[in-house]
């Protein structure tokens, strides 16, 4: 088997021209270094994100401040949203996905490469054009501005009459072409994981993160393409003079609301299934037993991917749905919360019993557990009507989706980083410098989004500029923007981590956590062709067969 | 353990999963059927809402004879794969060279149904909300087409200096499957557009 990776004398020259290194990158069809890729490319948004949450924070830390202007303050709580779902959460998801599928079923590489490599280019180029409207928005007069229409842009705020100028069109674009290669990788990855899987690696034999990958492809095929067409219309309408989303032509302002959350719900569903997946195959390494429940975690996903794509209208609810409308979707938006439900249950029965090893990544996926349970709870208050109209728009709701997006995604994204860093690069990662992140960036996260609820439900609407003192807002705007500085400082102990352990990093051997899954078989990090010989499975857990002969796991399967 | 001792052919053996043409080309049919699905939506929602004219009954006929070559290039080009797993080169050009003909002569059909609107009834995709959703549906239809007129005349091209051979029938069989949705879209943006919206 493939397990004992063969050594192979070295040839070629230890150090070799930089424009060379730079341009294998470029030109890389492999998937490992697209994922890095990926990878690299989210981090860098993630700062610049994270830069503009903290411009929106500053400025709401007391009441009437100026520290930016009103134009300034949209523009960067637009760009916050926009970057960090599209430029900074579809890459990790992608970048994990790439590095990590190929492997794990025992495949080279993806299905297609080049689509691969085309793919992420069409990302990263997107990402540069929503960036390029800070220069180019208004042409060449040499004063650009950057979107400002919030990041769900609804209509007739993105009209040409409302949204003069080229900054609309920016965003616009930048989504659509990375929506192409979104689209294209979901392909890509959908093809690989039916079309690549080794031999005896039937679907009930995959890992869990494959599985997940897979309903999650399936959920950004059908779920970007609405975006892609209602981008498309919104050209229409900016450019041709189309009436889609105009009412003055008798066009419906509310259709692109529907269009945008087609897309906008099942996203969230894009986001957090790659979450889950990196917690189901953590947790069991951590807690050394096998994961609780298998079919039951693969079923209660396929069930997450169904009815996500059937919840969207409960963004909806203040707009004015009529009641068959409002009941659908508070109901199909209730019962997402049994599958749900069933996962969290599952990762405890992985861990109840089990010799639970708090390592880094252990840590991160524990706080996953509790924070994403909280923002399911505060996620099932608002699917109910009558909640929502009292609370949507608020705080709350801002509060109740970062706790989804960061207490739940990132935090297990964090965890992904520090478990399979080891193989990615070679080296392990600091485990005090982790644990010291894992501290300062939970408690930041507490402070800054716990308290958020607060000013929610005392009446604070969000996107406000600024606020009158005496509200009783004053005291919690000053408690989140702290936890602000607690988690910047966290994320910077986080890329320190990274460039430490890269140059300094004790060696990591082929697999230190003495884990279960094929892309511990290989060495650290991978060679191009991933594997000597395409090995060969018979359980769920390859390399705990490989390590116990004698009490191998398809015996019991 | 047991796999150690088994070599790589007799693997390969146990393997047997399904193309990766076919399954990339499904996946891109499902991302271009819920792009479609959202323009059909608009449509039906926007049916009769114009606030000014032209409307659809008053300017659109229904584009039978079109319509028709469209769909019978889903056989013709059915029989032109068909050839080529045979090893019929000459049979496969044939019905290729048909498949491109018909699908040539629906876009013909379009062009001149849209310089009769323009220019006859006046309608752009600015004058109404008609004008607006006929012509992102029908136009987002016939990108399609032209899309898959242009890889269908690379593949004649290469037939041309005789470069396709019957061991190309899986990739050629790929590009049907893009050819067949395109008619099969078609008969929705028909049903759409010139019978339940007309």
């Amino acid at each position: 088997m493939s397990t004992d990776a063969i050594v192979l004398p070295r040839t070629e020259p230890l150090s070799r021209p930089l424009v060379d290194t730079l341009h294998e990158w470029v030109t890389t069809v492999d998937h490992k270094r697209l994922g890095i890729l990926y990878l690299g490319y989210a981090l860098l948004f993630l700062v610049v994100g994270g830069i503009e949450a903290g411009i929106v924070r500053i400025q709401l830390i007391r009441a009437h401040n100026d520290f930016v202007s009103p134009q300034v303050f949209n523009r960067m709580f637009t760009m916050h949203g926009t970057t960090m779902i599209f430029f900074v959460a579809m890459p990790l998801v992608f970048g994990f996905a790439n590095y990590l599928v190929p492997l794990m079923i025992g495949a080279r590489d993806m299905a297609f490469p080049r689509l691969n490599a085309f793919s992420f280019w069409l990302t990263a180029f997107g990402g540069l054009l929503l960036y390029f409207s800070v220069l180019g928005a208004n042409g060449l007069y040499g004063a650009g501005n950057a979107p400002d229409v919030g990041w769900f842009a609804y209509a007739p705020l993105t009209s040409r009459t409302f949204s003069v100028g080229h900054s609309t069109d920016f965003w616009t674009l930048g989504l659509l072409v990375s929506g192409f290669g979104s689209i294209g990788t979901a392909i890509n990855i959908l093809t690989t994981i039916l079309c690549m899987r080794c031999a005896g690696m039937n679907l009930g034999k995959m890992p869990l993160l494959v599985w997940l990958n897979f309903v999650m492809s399936g959920m950004v095929i059908l779920a970007v393409s609405p975006l892609t067409a209602a981008q498309l219309m919104l050209l229409v309408d900016r450019y041709l003079g189309g009436h889609f989303f105009d009412t003055q032509a008798g066009g419906s302002a509310v259709i692109w609301m529907h269009f945008f959350w087609i897309f906008g719900h099942p996203e969230v569903y894009v986001l957090v299934i790659p979450a889950f997946a990196f917690a189901s195959e953590i947790i069991p390494v951590f807690s050394r037993k096998a994961i609780f429940g298998y079919p039951v975690m693969v079923a209660a996903t396929i069930c997450i991917g169904f009815i996500g794509m059937s919840v969207w209208a409960h963004h909806m609810f203040t707009v004015g749905m009529n009641s068959n409308a409002n009941t659908f979707f508070v109901l199909s938006t209730m019962a997402i919360a049994v599958p749900t439900g069933i996962k969290i249950f599952n990762w405890l029965a992985t861990m109840w019993g089990g010799k639970i090893e708090f390592k880094t990544p252990m840590l991160f996926c524990v706080g996953f557990l509790f924070q994403f349970l909280v923002a399911g709870l505060t996620g099932i208050m608002l699917s109910a009507a009558p909640f929502d109209w009292q609370l949507g728009n608020s705080y709350f709701v801002v509060a109740h989706f970062h706790y989804v997006i960061v207490g739940g995604i990132l935090f297990t994204v964090f965890a992904a980083f520090y478990y399979w860093f080891p193989k990615m690069t070679g080296k392990m990662c600091n485990e005090t410098l982790g644990k010291l992140h894992f501290w300062l960036f939970l408690i930041g996260f507490h402070l800054t989004f716990d308290f958020m609820h607060v000013p929610g439900l005392l009446g604070m609407p969000r996107r406000i500029y600024t606020y009158e003192p005496g509200r009783g807002w004053d005291v919690w705007n000053l408690i989140v923007t702290i936890g602000v500085f607690f988690q910047a400082l966290g994320t910077t102990v986080f890329v320190v981590n990274l460039v430490w352990s890269y140059f300094k990093g004790r060696a990591a051997g082929p697999d230190p956590w003495d884990a279960w899954t094929l892309e511990w078989s290989t060495p650290s990090p991978p060679p191009a062709y991933n594997f000597v010989s395409i090995p060969m499975v018979k359980s769920r857990r390859p390399l705990w067969d490989l390590k116990h002969p004698n009490d191998p796991d398809w015996k019991y399967e | 353990m047991n796999a150690a001792s088994t070599t790589i052919a007799e693997q390969r053996s146990v393997v047997s999963r399904p193309a990766r043409g076919r399954v990339g080309m499904f996946g891109l049919i499902a991302a271009e059927a819920a792009i479609f699905t959202i323009f059909v939506v608009a449509y039906l929602f926007y049916v009769g809402k114009s606030l000014t004219g032209p409307m659809s009954k008053e300017v659109l006929s229904v584009p039978i004879f079109y319509t028709i070559c469209l769909l019978s290039s889903s056989l013709t080009i059915h029989m032109a794969a068909k050839a080529l797993r045979r090893g019929n080169i000459q049979g496969f050009g044939a019905w290729w060279f048909a498949t491109i003909a018909l699908g040539a002569a629906f876009i013909y059909g379009t062009a001149t149904e849209w310089h009769r609107l323009i220019y006859h009834d006046g309608l752009t995709i600015s004058t109404n909300l008609f004008g607006t959703t006929y012509y992102s549906l029908v136009g987002l239809h016939g990108f399609h087409v032209v899309v898959g007129l242009m890889s269908l005349s690379i593949v004649m091209a290469l037939t041309l200096v005789g470069n396709v051979r019957s061991e190309h029938a899986e990739r050629v069989d790929v590009l049907s499957l893009y050819w067949h949705f395109v008619d099969a879209v078609w008969v929705v943006v028909f049903t759409v557009v010139y019978l339940i919206g007309r």
